[in-house]
This record gives structure tokens, sequence and C-alpha cells, in this order.
């Protein structure tokens, strides 16, 4: 390829790795909290909710530095995963992949929480007269009719993930091969004296990117909604 | 026997009923908007978490807060008609049948697949989604998949109030047929008259959250509480009668009620078969001779039992052997006539006020 070279390949491939495995890390707890909060109330709720949010307003090297003191080597979660599991988290893609899902989940949860709300709870009774159990009913009326906003919050928190920064950086550093994405790789170029041209290169990969992945979610969303019929 | 007794609060709103009623057959609650008709289904499908109170459906149990007996929606087998069908959009038709038809857990099979689609004329509608459908069909798909999940009890929720008059024409015959051919208890939700005269065995009436008036419709439509609720021009007293011939020249049918006969227009009379009829209050004559030279038709010899004010006339109920008609009189006729309780009359009856719907002795007399 001419136009990438090795430096954007890599961070290429790392920011997807990284985004995909947010993703991954933060579906289920997504839908599970949205849930929580649409379909519950319980004492707590409104803390929770919070809570969930706070990634938004808090300045992203804050979490990374929380995330630092919790699951750093050191800290008390980051030793237990280390002396028992050997997962190291620091300076690793997967820690990245954590921040990143740390920093993208209220986005997803806000939109799990909107497409939950779009279903109809009369839908959910119905299916119980009929016979059907807590878990048959998510899993064939709640899920199947909130999965254009699941996907819709996928696509989105995966577009966003590929450039997560500040928690990233405070978290994991900024290692090429391990946890240098694409934001991180476009700081190194234009930190450098003759990185101008790399830093063009990234920044028009970075938007290209986000506006793919914010298309496909659209495009994605209205053909499964016409598959539900509604 | 359906065995229900409920009590429940909800801000200054409070539920109080109990009624039973025999089973299978057709119990109508029937009330105005409000009266707590929907709230009493949702407890008795379990969709509300019952306060306090008791549900028995012959041998089982469903609820019983005193013993902390309390089956959750999805055992109770309570198949429920919702007023807007709640189809599932993301299913077929077919698929939106089976839903409930696949979690029976062993349940024996009252009715099959291939019958219910015959019953409710679906066949042509099985591929199709639910966005595409009628009002009317929509419901008969509703219908049918409430069915499908082999319900110990069926719950309709003024599953007509969401169609217009045609519509309602084309789902009222199945109900019938349901009634007639399937051993399922029912309870129907309704705050129409008609609905209720065509296919109730037993009827609660609620005002208010409270039972104003239960029994057979013959009984309940003698009720002065029914009439703050279905107001006074349609008050009027509802007959079973068995048909003792048919004119197929003319339609008109010949029903023995009480001790004496009606002639009276009735579409799929039968002779032997039972006719359910409600004589509008407004529609009696009463005379205290023998009328001669009218053009009135029905005339019943009787005995008057009670007068009672309501307005400015008198609703007089009239004793015809075994039956009673209500009749509305001007408080100026009941004193000129000088009718009282105890005084034998003849109730002439128009013969186009009256409307005549098959009723299977079967199920009348369930």
């Amino acid at each position: 390829m001419t136009f990438l070279g090795d430096t954007e390949l890599s961070a290429l491939r790392l920011s997807l790795a990284v985004a995909t495995r947010s993703v991954g890390f933060s579906l289920l707890p997504a839908i599970a909290i949205a849930w929580l909060l649409t379909r519950r109330r319980f004492p707590g709720r409104t803390l929770l909710d919070a809570f969930v949010h706070l990634p938004l307003v808090l300045p992203p090297v804050v979490v990374g530095y929380l995330l630092l003191l919790l699951l750093g080597a050191r800290g008390p979660i980051g030793q237990l995963l280390n002396d028992y599991l050997g997962i190291r988290l620091v300076f690793s893609t997967t820690g990245a992949a954590l921040a990143t899902a740390v920093m993208s989940f209220p986005l997803m949860v806000r939109a799990m929480r909107l497409a939950l709300e779009g279903v109809d709870t009369g839908l959910e009774q119905a299916a119980r007269t009929l016979g059907a159990g807590p878990w048959d009913r998510f899993l064939t009326i709640t899920l199947p009719l909130m999965l254009p906003g699941v996907l819709a919050g996928a696509v989105t928190a995966f577009a966003a993930g590929l450039g997560e920064f500040g928690a990233v950086i405070t978290f994991v550093s900024n290692i090429p091969g391990e946890t240098r994405t694409l934001p991180l790789a476009l700081y190194s170029a234009l930190q450098s004296p003759d990185g101008d041209a790399l830093a063009a290169r990234l920044a028009l990969l970075s938007f290209s990117l986000g506006l793919g992945g914010l298309m496909a979610s659209e495009l994605l969303a209205r053909g499964l909604r016409r598959w539900l019929g509604r | 026997m359906l065995d229900v007794s409920l009590r429940q609060q909800r801000g200054d709103f409070t539920l109080d009923v109990a009624f039973q009623a025999p089973t299978p057959g057709v119990v109508a609650l029937f009330g105005r908007s409000g009266c707590g008709k929907t709230t009493l289904v949702n407890l008795i499908a379990g969709l509300l978490p019952a306060q306090q109170g008791r549900i028995q459906l012959d041998a089982e149990c469903w609820l019983d807060t005193d013993s902390h007996v309390n089956v959750v929606a999805e055992q109770r087998r309570a198949g429920y008609v919702f007023q807007d069908a709640r189809l599932f959009p993301h299913y077929s038709v077919q698929g939106n049948l089976r839903y409930g038809a696949r979690r029976t857990r062993g349940a024996r099979e009252l009715i099959s697949f291939d019958d219910v689609v015959a019953l409710l004329g679906l066949a042509p509608l099985l591929d199709r989604r639910p966005g595409t459908l009628s009002g009317g069909e929509k419901q008969r798909v509703a219908l049918g998949r409430a069915l499908l999940a082999q319900p110990r009890l069926l719950l309709l929720d003024e599953p007509l109030s969401s169609l217009d008059a045609a519509r309602r024409e084309e789902v009222l015959p199945y109900l019938e047929q349901l009634r007639d051919h399937c051993a399922i208890p029912m309870i129907l939700v309704s705050h129409q008259f008609d609905e209720v005269l065509r296919l109730a065995t037993h009827v609660v009436v609620l005002d208010a959250g409270q039972v104003v008036a239960q029994g057979d419709i013959s009984a309940v439509s003698l009720t002065p509480a029914l009439r703050a609720i279905v107001g006074p021009e349609a008050l009027g007293a509802v007959v079973d009668g068995r048909v003792a011939g048919v004119d197929a020249a003319t339609g008109l049918a010949d029903i023995a009620v009480g001790t004496g006969q009606l002639r009276i227009p009735c579409a799929g009379a039968t002779p032997g078969g039972l006719m359910r009829v409600q004589l509008l209050a407004r529609d009696i004559i009463l005379a205290t001779q023998e009328p001669q030279g009218l053009s009135v038709r029905n005339q019943l010899r009787g005995i008057i039992q009670s007068i009672v004010a309501d307005g400015d006339s008198d609703l007089i109920k009239v004793d015809i052997g075994g039956a009673c008609v209500l009749a509305r009189i001007t408080r100026a006729a009941t004193q000129e006539l000088h009718l009282a309780p105890g005084l034998s009359v003849w109730a002439l009856i128009k013969a186009v006020s009256t409307r005549g719907h098959a009723f299977p002795a079967r199920v009348a007399t369930a």
C-alpha cells in the first residue's frame, strides 16, 4: 500500500482492535444497566444513573488516573488480577480497550435506554400471558425489538473508541505496537519535527473511519427496523 | 366455578370486588370506563401485583394472599386478548400464533392450530406481518394466539372497542362460536351492553370499583343500578325463551317467554333453540284490560311486582310467569290507571323493538 506506511497501519490495526474489544467489554453490561435504569425502580437508581454518566463530564485524564489507581500494577484490583490471573492491564492493548470501554459506556447506555423505552411493555405483558418467563421474554421480544438501538449504540461506541485519547494515554501510556492507537500516533507525529505529513494522513484516516462508521450504523438500523416491521 | 375476591388500592381509587361464576361460560364485566374493569382483569391475569384477595378457578388456586399463594402470570395460563391486540411486530402472523403454542408446558391440547386457523379464518393471513393487518384481522389473530396457548381462562378486554361497527360484526360471530364450541371459561370486559347481551352467560356490573349487580343477564337487566351505566333509554329486561316455531316466509319466530309467547323477527332461530331477547322498557305499554283491535302483536299477561320511581317516570317490573319485563310509564299514567304491585296487567311490546340473538341452550343453562 502506498498511502499507508507501517506506522499508520499499526495505529489503524491497534485502534480497530481496541475499539472492537471495548465494545465487547461494554455491550452486555450496557444492556443490563440500561434495562435496570428503564425498567426497574430501586433505591440508588439516580446515583447509578449519575455514576454511569460520569465519564461524559469528567476530564478523560481523570478517568485514566482513576483506572490507574484501581487497576494499575499496585492498585487493589490490578494487583489481584496480576497475582491470580496473570493479567496485566497497564501498558497493554487490553488496558487501552478497557479505558476506551469506560469512556464510551455512557454513550452505549444512552443508546440502549432509548431503544428500550421504544419497546412497548405491553408486548412483554402479552408474552407473559402466553407463558414466557423473564429470560424468554427478554430474548424473544425485548432484545429483538431493541436491536436497532443496540446496534446503533455499538457502532457509535466503536467509532468513538477508535479515537479515545486522554484516558488511554494516562492509563496505558503511548507504546508503539501495544497502545499507540490512531490519536496517540497522531499526537506523537505532531511532537516530532518532520511528522506533518504523517499527522495529516492519520487525521484523514480517523475522519474517514468516523464518518463511515456513523453512516453504516444509520443504514444498518434502518434495515433492521424494516425487518422488525416497524 | 370461577371465584374471585379482590381488594386493591391505587391512589384514591379502591377496587373491592367479589364474584362467583359457573364455568365454562362467559362472565361479562360490565361498566363505564374507569370503573376498574381493566385493573380487575390485569389482577386476574397476574400482570398487576395483587394486594389482597383470592382467585380460584375450578380446582386451581392462582392467588390467595392469606396463605401466600401467588402463581406468576406466565404459569396461570390465562389467555389475554388486549384492547390493542399487542401482536409481536417482528413475528409473522404464524409466528405470533405459535408463540404461546410453543410454551404450553405439556398442557392438554384443547384446540389445534388447524382448528384455530379454520375457526377464525386466518389461513390467508399466516405469512403476513402484523403491521399490514386491519384492525379486525389483528383482533382475530390476537384471539387465535391466546387460544393456542391452551388457556385455562380466556380474558377479553374490550376486544371490539377499537373496531368500527362493520369490523365488530366481523369478530363477534367468532366469539359466539368460541363460546359455543370450546369449553374454555371466558371473561369479557365491555362497556357495550349489546356485546354483553350477545355473549354473556353471567354478568358482573361494576361501578367505581364496586360490584353493584351480578347474576345471569335476565336478573341483572332488571336492576335499577344498570340505569346509571347504560342510560335510561337502553334499559330493558332481557329474557331467554325457547323457539316454538319459525315462519320462513316472514322471518318471524314464535318464542315462549314466561307463560306467554312473543312473535319477533329473529335471525338464526331454529325450533327448539334458545333465543335471548331484550325488551326495552320504553317500548313496553301496560294495559289493565285485555287490549283489542291493536296493531301491536305481542302481549304478555302478568302481575306487577314492583314500581320504582325513575326521574319523572316509573319503572314497573311485571312478572310474566317465570320471567320479568320492565316497563317505563309516566307517573301520571301510573296514577290514572291505579297501577300497584299485585295488579294484573297486559304488557304490550312492539315487535320492531326487540333484538333477538340465538343462544345455544347448552351454554345458557351451564
